[in-house]
């Protein structure tokens, strides 16, 4: 699994590309929560275009993510949700807790 | 079951439900970096017995969790315990017709689960943690827990052709 940071403006974009289990989801929340609580920017776009698989520490991570911008008052906002990642949060009824977009240009002008 | 007999005192009883022929047998340690192989391994023999992709990412998705929760909560993160993984072909006859179907055992050395605490959180909390039992349930038609002599066994059932909950065990046979 591999994350990766741009600035645009005053978002973050987070790029992550592999799977997200077990062995990786704490860099995930590590990298959301630091972007969120530390960088004070207003908006977190994390895209998901290049992840297959998440498991439920990965959407946890994502749920510690969406907490974290309503304490700082920021927007946490999702894009490019492939089949799996996207039948998992609606598994656990959470897809429509997050702004969940297509792709990064209509993240963006959201 | 050789390296979890190994560790048993005086050797395992094998399950008489090894008794036939798997599909495939996975041992493994308990070092999270492992999970992608056992997804690896899965999704080329599901789409052999003909699940649909979405079938396919439901099983794959359940037992990825299955293993994180002995991984976590059986081995409470130690990296070198033995896991077993069986996959069998299922069949079952309903209403005249042939369902193909697969049964996935897991294995492990753990304590013996309290059973009490097998109950998924309600979803209505938005918290994190708490989800991988759901996941579980929500993605195969059959999900039984069992402690057989001191092994951990789960056991995972689904059919191709069925719709979750619509299924048990009854009156399933293994090909």
């Amino acid at each position: 699994m591999k994350i990766s940071a741009r600035r645009v403006d005053n978002s973050t974009i987070l790029d992550v590309s592999g799977n997200i289990d077990m062995s990786n989801s704490p860099e995930v929340r590590k990298t959301l929560l630091r972007e969120l609580r530390e960088k004070s920017v207003t908006r977190v776009v994390l895209n998901l275009s290049g992840v297959d698989y998440i498991d439920s520490s990965g959407v946890a991570s994502l749920v510690e993510g969406l907490k974290a911008s309503r304490e700082s008052g920021s927007r946490f906002v999702l894009f490019g949700l492939n089949s799996s990642p996207r039948e998992v949060l609606k598994i656990s009824r959470l897809l429509k807790l997050f702004e969940v977009y297509d792709d990064e240009t209509q993240a963006m002008a959201s | 079951m050789s390296q979890i007999a190994a560790k048993q005192p005086g050797g395992l009883k094998k399950p008489s439900k090894l008794g036939r022929a798997f599909l495939l047998k996975l041992e493994l340690r308990s070092h999270p970096t492992l999970l992608c192989v056992i997804r690896g391994a899965l999704e080329p023999l599901m789409e052999m017995l003909e699940f649909s992709p979405e079938q396919n990412r439901a099983i794959i998705r359940a037992v990825d969790e299955a293993v994180s929760n002995i991984m976590r909560h059986a081995y409470h993160g130690r990296l070198d315990q033995p896991i077993e993984v069986y996959c069998n072909r299922l069949q079952r006859r309903t209403n005249g017709e042939t369902e193909q179907g697969v049964e996935i055992l897991l294995f492990d050395c753990g304590p013996a689960v309290d059973t009490t605490k097998l109950i998924a959180r309600p979803l209505e909390e938005i918290r994190p943690g708490g989800l991988g039992l759901h996941i579980i349930r929500g993605s195969m038609d059959s999900v039984e827990y069992k402690r057989a002599g001191h092994l951990n066994r789960l056991r995972l059932i689904k059919f191709a052709r069925s719709s979750h909950g619509e299924c048990g065990p009854t009156g399933e046979k293994p090909t």
